[in-house]
């Protein structure tokens, strides 16, 4: 069948009263950027509906693509047809064709906008019914929970018919939460972490710290990678490169070693922060869960998270691993975060980190050190660029090792 | 010239031979270096191990490179002994192995193991009956080829392996070197097998390269310690241009592998046509679903298999006595001592293997050749 509009049902934003039309406007935009490879579709947000108008164009890849944008409940592949009836009896004819397999149960459910249409609602249910009824002499009706369902919606341009629905992402438009910064390593949780603030319509930007020569440049580039992957989601993400070698220097010089990690990641968080500032961030997330390693105790928590009263969110705070790596896998991020590079948090990592470390030598320790000048020396240095959905970093061959297997 | 002693070895193939000439010249660091030239070869190794296990269903943690079949056979069983011997001492194996397991066995003995030689039967099968004797509490080990190399039989894994789901404890090793790529791989890949032995140079790769499958979770002590390749289980900077040349043959193995089978299996059943029609010579390999399609396995009576051969190579056909391995020591055949044919007749076996690459004319000119030797040496009869 040549559909001809995909109608795209929103998310959670139906709900959000006056906020509604920044929403859509949004989700408007954000579906422009990632369908802009097509400029032969024509989108046009409604006050319930976003319709794509299909001019021709194979619905199959732009699909795909829908699949992806966060703030999408479910959409549906739909055929205009004029308001000749018989036309309209022909094309859900023609749909349960192709949908129906014995046994199944069916439905027809209808919106009317145009009020001057002669038949209601009802008639246009029981006609249809009935001539799918004569059609498909074994076909059961079965109005609560029907294997086929065609929708019927009367406009004043025509009528349009459909009955497969697809599952959208859910969650809400990227950038109608905000921005976030999103303390990014190059591991499983933190890009996992990132996938569920997108999803929540957080508009983020990641923060990756790195220390030559102790991590390399492919470190670095995993981690850009691993925000090329997240782009997919909410389009361009800015990547800003917080050098941190001078810090871990100093304080693996001046703290004893059970405190390293502890006051490390306080330096991150203080840098997170005051970058956080300076671009209009509202919250950090990163990709700690409870109990994981020693820097994910509430003890460690409560004593990295002192520098700060910014919100810290932590999408995955509470999952187990197992369940991360199975949202890394979706998301396609979980075979790049196994890559084997030293990141910041390993290489200066103490052999025995304190799970329980004591908020007073904390502060103490740290306070033998030039904390303004050490951050103010780093900030002076960060490098923020925009990572775009496609963009590569890996210097991989794997265009060439393909060709040779 | 006429190429039909495949279970020896096989002709590298032109195109894997140049992948591995360009992974030679571009793919040469070390895959353990950090730098840029390593992490290139270390991809190129690791999506060989992951097209390799992709084309046979297992899990690329399950591929373990190796130099060949002599190697894989003797890890698993050295391997396997060594990790569990303070478990038993008790392996079973087959008296019609490679001689890569059967020494390996005799070393073993000699270390105060004890093995039991199942016998074949007159077919070159073993019978389950005599396997479910042989187990012992002490058990560790059962290792039996999938296709014997000298006559073709196919042993029968499946039921082997449905005998040992009652001893979870016992390792199973199916030694698969003449199996792969000859779409047998309903009759010898199962889930409960351990391990399994593969060789390169059986399917057109180059030599010094094999691999072994090692089911996950399952350990082996390595043989070669040292520098940590293969998760720690098999020391020595990796092959990598002969590992992507294995990789690169078996994607081409696979391609179309049922009807390139059912090719070589129509010159087997000429062939096997034929030598029915002649009155003096014996033939090992039938044409029943316990038979590799690529191995026939025959006599011209009273000629011994050594003039035959070479009868044949002054004609440019290159055939074998029962296996490469043995056939330079003049020795009987050890799988046809075992099926207990008499030693005058064993000794006048000869060995055809075929591959994808032979054409039905190739068989008919081989034919013509072989009446011609045979009526020829009908003078000694």
């Amino acid at each position: 069948m040549k559909y001809t509009e995909i109608m795209v049902r929103y998310g959670e934003l139906s709900t959000k009263g006056k906020n509604r039309n920044s929403f859509i406007g949004r989700l408007h935009g954000n579906v422009t950027k990632v369908l802009k490879d097509y400029p032969e579709l024509t989108i046009q947000p409604h006050r319930d509906r976003l319709h794509i108008q299909l001019n021709g164009l194979d619905a199959k890849p732009i699909m795909e693509k829908l699949k992806n944008i966060f703030g999408i409940q479910t959409f549906s592949l739909s055929i205009r047809v004029s308001k000749d009836f018989e036309e309209v009896k022909k094309t859900a004819i023609d749909m349960m064709h192709e949908a129906y397999e014995p046994g199944m149960t069916f439905k027809v459910g209808t919106k009317r906008s145009d009020h001057d249409y002669p038949l209601d609602t009802n008639q246009i249910n029981l006609q249809l019914g009935d001539a799918i009824c004569v059609e498909f002499p074994e076909i059961k009706v079965d109005l609560r929970k029907p294997d086929i369902k065609i929708s019927v919606e009367v406009r004043h341009d025509g009528i349009y018919l459909s009955y497969l629905t697809v599952k959208g992402a859910g969650g809400l438009p990227v950038g109608t939460a905000g921005k976030g910064m999103l303390m990014l390593s190059g591991g499983i949780d933190s890009p996992v972490a990132g996938y569920f603030a997108l999803k929540r319509g957080v508009e983020i930007e990641m923060v990756h710290f790195f220390s030559p020569p102790y991590t390399s440049e492919q470190a670095l580039n995993k981690a850009k990678e691993l925000t090329s992957k997240l782009t997919s989601f909410g389009g361009s993400i800015k990547f800003i490169e917080v050098p941190f070698a001078e810090i871990q220097e100093t304080i693996k010089a001046n703290v004893p070693e059970g405190y390293l990690m502890t006051i490390q990641r306080r330096f991150m968080l203080r840098l997170t922060d005051m970058i956080r500032e300076q671009r209009g961030g509202l919250a950090i997330f990163n990709g700690e869960a409870v109990g994981q390693v020693a820097s994910q105790t509430l003890e460690s928590m409560a004593a990295i998270n002192e520098v700060t009263t910014t919100p810290i969110l932590r999408p995955v705070a509470t999952m187990d691993k197992t369940d991360i790596i199975r949202v890394a896998e979706n998301i396609d991020t979980f075979n790049l975060s196994i890559m084997p590079f030293e990141d910041c948090c390993t290489v200066f990592a103490p052999p025995s980190p304190k799970t329980k470390p004591n908020m007073e030598k904390t502060i103490k320790f740290e306070s033998s050190l030039d904390i303004d000048g050490l951050i103010q020396r780093s900030l002076d240095n960060i490098k923020i660029t925009t990572v775009e959905p496609g963009d590569t970093f890996m210097d991989s061959k794997q265009d060439e090792i393909s060709s040779l297997l | 010239m006429i190429y039909f002693d495949n279970s020896a070895t096989t002709k590298i193939d032109d195109s894997v031979l140049s992948t591995y000439e360009t992974a030679t010249r571009n793919f040469w660091g070390n895959p353990s270096s950090l730098h840029n030239l390593g992490l290139n070869a270390y991809e190129l190794v690791e999506s060989s191990r992951k097209q390799i296990a992709d084309l046979l269903n297992f899990n690329p943690s399950e591929v373990y490179f190796t130099s060949g079949g002599t190697e894989g056979n003797n890890w698993i069983i050295k391997g396997t002994a060594y990790k569990k011997r303070e478990f038993g001492k008790h392996i079973i194996t087959s008296s019609i192995e490679h001689p890569s397991v059967t020494n390996t066995m005799k070393q073993l003995e000699s270390l105060g193991f004890e093995v039991t030689y199942l016998p074949v039967d007159d077919t070159g099968h073993i019978k389950i009956a005599d396997l479910k004797k042989a187990i012992r509490k002490d058990t560790i080990l059962v290792s039996i080829m999938a296709v014997n190399n000298e006559i073709g039989a196919i042993q029968p894994i499946n039921e082997i392996a449905d005998v040992l789901n009652d001893y979870p404890s016992i390792s199973l090793h199916v030694d698969a070197v003449q199996a792969i790529g000859k779409n047998l791989e309903g009759k010898f890949m199962n889930d409960r097998v351990d391990f399994y032995t593969f060789s390169g140079h059986k399917f057109h790769a180059p030599r010094g390269i094999g691999f072994i499958y090692m089911k996950d979770g399952k350990q082996l002590e390595p043989l070669l310690a040292g520098g940590g390749q293969e998760h720690n289980f098999r020391s020595g900077t990796e092959n990598t241009p002969a590992i992507a040349a294995m990789a690169k043959a078996i994607r081409l193995l696979k391609d179309d592998e049922e009807k390139k089978t059912n090719n070589i299996l129509e010159l087997k059943t000429k062939l096997l046509e034929h030598l029915g029609k002649l009155e003096n010579v014996h033939v090992f390999s039938k044409l029943e679903d316990t038979f590799a399609p690529h191995i026939i396995c025959f006599t011209i009576d009273g000629v011994r298999g050594e003039t035959i051969v070479h009868t044949f190579e002054k004609k440019e056909i290159y055939i074998s006595t029962t296996s490469a391995c043995s056939s330079k020591k003049g020795l009987e055949s050890s799988t046809l001592k075992a099926m207990k044919v008499p030693e005058k007749i064993a000794t006048s076996a000869v060995r055809v293997s075929l591959d994808e690459n032979n054409t039905v004319s190739e068989m008919n000119e081989f034919i013509q050749n072989l009446d011609e030797i045979y009526n020829h040496f009908q003078i000694l009869n």
